[in-house]
């Protein structure tokens, strides 16, 4: 790790604030995100999308749209060959690709208002947009439903007649809405509320939200004569859209080449396909580049936020605080196609807690809105909304203090989770004991503020990743990677490289490469890009220090235990040090080809070993009772990041997964009228935080290590939005006297739920 | 209907273009003049991410039409830097890490750059509300402020 | 003999028996024994499986090891990790 170079100086960069690579270009305008590129005769796409919540499609005319001069290519279903059922992995979730080519492109029906039922390419955007409206489609209008209880109750509208409760025995003969049942058992829950003396039981409730990323969907795709494609867009996994686009198109993945362009957020909800395979089959049809761009409207209206959902807990405990008896049960809606992220709800609910008795059911609810995608930590922050409201209802009464209760039960290295496995060595009782070290901790409140805290986690993954290293003839150092950057990954990469190469952090140049310059890499996601990443940049490093040593042991005819690497150079031990002299890599790269070639390394490796990141936020905020306003005063966050590569980096996604948290507490949902429309697809009244709604969010840096990671790396992305629902609930509580069980706690939720109380002033 | 001609200064240049009526100056800024370092991102000024100077002022880009620009002045992302020097905020954004996916990022500077030529000495509070119309999602905006702080603080001691 | 235990609704598949004592060495033999004792079962092993081996998870590794008195967890892909659509 810390070497030290030829000229005698230790110079280590993981785990210090370097200036990231790509950083000049995007202060500066440079850098290219999606809709920032464009080639020679593009034309450009738009999608038509269906008005209606439900209906069948019984029949698309779009002759006089072709006709339209200036449009050069319509699609409809009938470009896309129909998919078989066959579930496979999909961003943190399952789909199935009888519903991904449907949610591409409606067949039968259209299952949400925004779905998309043609496309056009053209030669100007406003042609475009006059070629769809004189696409004719003809709607059966159907019943629809939006909410995932409702559409579980028989007599419901039915959206697949081919869905039947998977998990259910015995299996249905009828077709439902549910689409799976899942269930999580852990010794014996009836004795271990036989035995509580407190038992509390709630139910919650949360609406979806968006992950409000503001770079809208962007694809460039340009397919020629022979079938080759070119396709730039904004992606958190340029190799998952080569191969969705490759299976949806029936097209070669040799020969779709993938450029992930840079990308204004992801959050999960770019690990999916929309416009990609249209703008591919448009090109391919009008032989002629396609650009399409979402507006936010389609962003809100087609792109997959994650679910709503209704979750009801109950919590037995004894009366010196010790949690015996832990049940939820999870209905989450999907959207239109099945795969809610229910599953690691389910996982996630009691995760914090070491609980001999636990039982939690999920429930996979399809529903007439857009299909859910993928969002930070999926399913997690609605299960841990719920518990850690009720964990804190029983701190307040048993009059415990709600951090000594969560450290009296807290899981710990050997604690087996409530899905199975025991866990390796985590830190969560150290971001407890962390937050009760802050400043914050004892700062004091006044009436109408209050403060909660919570605990949560997320598992975090690895997965397939490549990365490559090349040494330059002038000695700098390229590097290859193949996930996109979402956050600051190429800083934390070109630290690892430099250090383990020896070499100056600003000789070492990352580039994320396009699918056909590096292998298999997947996606961005699950808070595994720095922790495989650097996995592979460390086997990459490994081979190119082998190698060297390799070739200075011919050039000096020594013997390999004569020769070590360190420092940035191959350096001669014992006797053969007053021989020759050390040799560094730019020394190397001089006569690279007449000592056997170029110089590289690739690491090819399916990561494992990802360490869970446990996290405890604690926020304090005022109530307004004459607005029902909730203003955050003061929030910190204590995370467990393994080891930080860039600590700047590693803040960052602490700071920004709080806000989100804070956003999606107090403000942000979607709003359904009874025309099962979407009221407000827009940034105006889709609320997100702006600067002036937050405080500086105080971040620890906790750091047990993952004994599985070369630098002791856990995943750190997705922890940060899971406590926060709880945590400002909970402090609502404080501020207020009331448990709020329904999120968004809005101000207009909030007065009325005052004015109920008889709290609010006259 | 013919397209409109139109004669403005942008980043210091004279430039000259045609526009439809209704194309935005945004539009014009990215798919005319190729300078797409202003980003749509809710195309209803909503979210900053187009933000520009206009003679001076701070406006959202999609609010404004191209051709209404006719001998104005406009001042984009891509003027910051002077040559190969970049403008201390955008120097101090990379060295407090004030930017992770970097989309907000141009209307967020060329927004600070604004309230710092009027306000040399923001308070915290002052520094949010100014920013309260550059929508970020992935820093949660306190790296931002920290960054335009310090930079209002160096450049204070000049 | 390695004890493994079937998590979620994949006892489903096996008429409700979760727990089995298996003398397996790699994830692969693994999953082939259990393929024979239950052939509803295989199919879902092929994708969407997570394994968890004393306390580790790994995600799509047919190679990867077992010891005699492992404790193994099968348990539904948690957090993708894995092929890419085919």
């Amino acid at each position: 790790m810390a070497d030290t170079a030829t000229n005698g100086h230790a110079q280590s960069f993981v785990g210090t604030r370097t200036i990231r690579p790509d950083g000049v270009d995007k202060v500066t305008g440079r850098a290219r995100f999606g809709a920032d590129f464009n080639l020679p005769g593009q034309l450009i796409g738009r999608v038509l999308r269906s008005p209606h919540p439900h209906a069948r499609i019984v029949s698309i005319d779009t002759s006089k749209a072709e006709a339209l001069p200036g449009v050069k290519a319509v699609i409809t279903r009938d470009d896309f060959a129909d998919q078989p059922s066959e579930f496979i992995p999909a961003g943190e979730m399952m789909m199935n690709y009888k519903d991904v080519v449907r949610n591409v492109m409606a067949r039968e029906k259209a299952l949400y208002e925004g779905h998309a039922v043609a496309a056009v390419a053209a030669t100007s955007a406003a042609i475009a947009r006059r070629a769809l409206k004189l696409i004719d489609v003809k709607y059966e209008v159907l019943p629809h439903v939006i909410d995932a209880v409702a559409a579980m109750q028989p007599g419901a509208p039915l959206l697949h007649d081919d869905l039947f409760t998977a998990g259910v025995e015995p299996k249905p003969d009828k077709p439902s809405n549910v689409a799976k049942r899942i269930e999580i058992k852990l010794g014996d829950l009836e004795a271990g509320f036989k035995a509580a003396d407190l038992v509390i039981e709630r139910e919650f409730k949360t609406a979806p939200v968006h992950q409000g990323y503001i770079e809208p969907h962007a694809a460039l795709a340009s397919v020629s004569e022979d079938g080759t494609t070119e396709l730039w867009c904004t992606t958190q996994g340029h190799f998952i859209v080569r191969a969705h686009c490759a299976r949806l198109l029936g097209l070669d993945m040799g020969k779709v080449r993938v450029t992930a362009t840079e990308i204004g957020g992801g959050f999960g909800g770019k690990t999916v396909v929309y416009l990609e395979p249209l703008a591919i089959a448009l090109s391919r049809k009008a032989k002629r580049p396609v650009k399409m761009v979402m507006s936010r409207e389609e962003v809100f209206k087609a792109s997959g936020p994650t679910s709503g959902a209704t979750v009801r807990v109950k919590m037995g405990v004894k009366k010196d605080g010790k949690l015996v008896a832990a049940f939820a049960e999870l209905k989450y809606q999907a959207g239109a196609f099945q795969g809610s992220p229910v599953q690691p709800g389910v996982f996630c609910a009691f995760a914090p807690y070491d609980i001999e008795n636990v039982h939690v059911i999920g429930y996979d609810v399809v529903s007439n809105r857009p299909k859910v995608a993928a969002y930070r930590a999926p399913g997690a922050p609605i299960s841990e909304y719920a518990v850690e409201s009720v964990v804190d209802e029983i701190a307040k009464k048993l009059d415990i203090d709600p951090v000594d209760l969560r450290l009296q039960n807290a899981a710990h290295e050997g604690t087996k989770a409530a899905y199975g496995p025991k866990f390796g060595p985590i830190g969560l009782e150290e971001t407890l004991n962390a937050i009760k070290k802050t400043e914050h901790w004892n700062a004091p409140l006044r009436k109408w503020q209050g403060r909660g805290v919570a605990s949560g986690f997320w598992f975090n993954i690895g997965g397939e990743t490549c990365a490559s290293l090349t040494v330059n003839e002038d000695g700098t150092v390229s590097l290859v990677a193949g996930t996109p950057d979402i956050g600051g990954l190429r800083a934390s990469l070109t630290a690892v490289a430099a250090d383990e190469l020896g070499v100056p952090y600003d000789k070492v140049r990352p580039i994320i490469g396009d699918t056909g310059s590096i292998g298999f890499n997947f996606l961005t996601g699950g808070s595994r890009s720095a922790f495989s990443g650097s996995m592979a940049i460390v086997e990459a490093a490994k081979q190119i220090k082998s190698e060297l040593c390799a070739r200075a042991c011919k050039l000096w005819e020594a013997k390999p235990e004569q020769v070590e690497f360190s420092g940035g150079a191959v350096r001669p031990l014992g006797a053969l040090a007053e021989k020759v002299k050390p040799m560094t890599i730019a020394d190397f790269a001089k006569v690279a080809g007449k000592t056997g070639g170029p110089i590289g390394g690739v690491g090819r490796i399916n990561a494992q070993g990802a360490g869970p990141s446990f996290g405890t936020h604690m926020v304090d905020l005022e109530v307004d009772p004459e607005t029902g306003r909730a203003t955050i005063l003061r929030y910190t966050v204590a995370q467990d990041a393994g080891r930080a590569l860039h600590p700047a980096y590693v803040e960052g996604q602490y700071q920004g997964g709080a806000v989100q948290g804070i956003g999606w507490a107090l403000n942000e949902e979607y709003i359904y009228g009874e025309d099962g429309k979407l009221q407000n697809a827009g940034f105006l009244d889709y609320r997100m935080p702006v600067a002036s709604d937050v405080p500086m969010i105080d971040t620890v840096l906790v750091e047990v290590a993952n004994p599985k990671h070369p630098y002791g790396v856990r995943g750190v992305g997705e922890t940060p939005i899971v406590p926060p629902l709880g945590a400002i609930a909970n402090a609502m509580e404080q501020a207020t006297g009331i448990r709020f069980t329904e999120l968004p706690m809005s101000p207009p939720r909030v007065l009325k739920a005052l004015k109920e109380k008889g709290l609010r002033k006259a | 209907m013919a397209k409109h001609h139109i004669h403005a200064q942008i980043n210091g240049d004279d430039v000259e273009y045609l526009c439809e009526t209704e194309e935005t100056l945004l539009d014009v800024l990215r798919d005319t003049l190729h300078l797409t370092g202003s980003k749509e991102g809710c195309a209803s000024g909503d979210c900053g991410a187009c933000s520009v100077m206009l003679d001076g002022r701070l406006v959202c880009s999609c609010l404004v039409l191209g051709c209404e620009m006719h001998g104005r002045t406009v001042e984009t992302i891509e003027g910051m830097a002077q040559g190969e020097t970049l403008h201390p905020l955008q120097q101090r954004f990379l060295e407090h890490a004030a930017l992770q996916c970097g989309i907000c990022t141009p209307g967020v500077l060329v927004a600070s750059k604004a309230l710092l030529e009027r306000n040399n000495d923001p308070t915290e509070t002052e520094v949010r509300y100014w920013l309260a119309g550059n929508l970020c999602r992935c820093t949660g905006y306190d790296k931002i402020v920290t960054a335009v702080m310090d930079t209002a603080a160096a450049m204070r001691k000049g | 003999m390695a004890r493994v235990v079937l998590v979620g609704n994949l006892a489903q598949l096996t008429g409700g028996v979760a727990e089995f004592e298996l003398s397996a060495t790699s994830v692969k033999q693994l999953f082939e024994q259990l393929t024979e004792l239950h052939p509803a079962l295989g199919p879902h092993l092929d994708e969407g499986i997570a394994v968890a081996i004393d306390g580790q998870i790994y995600q799509d590794t047919l190679l990867e090891p077992i010891q005699p008195d492992s404790e193994v967890y099968l348990l539904p892909q948690i957090a993708g990790g894995g092929t890419s659509p085919s």
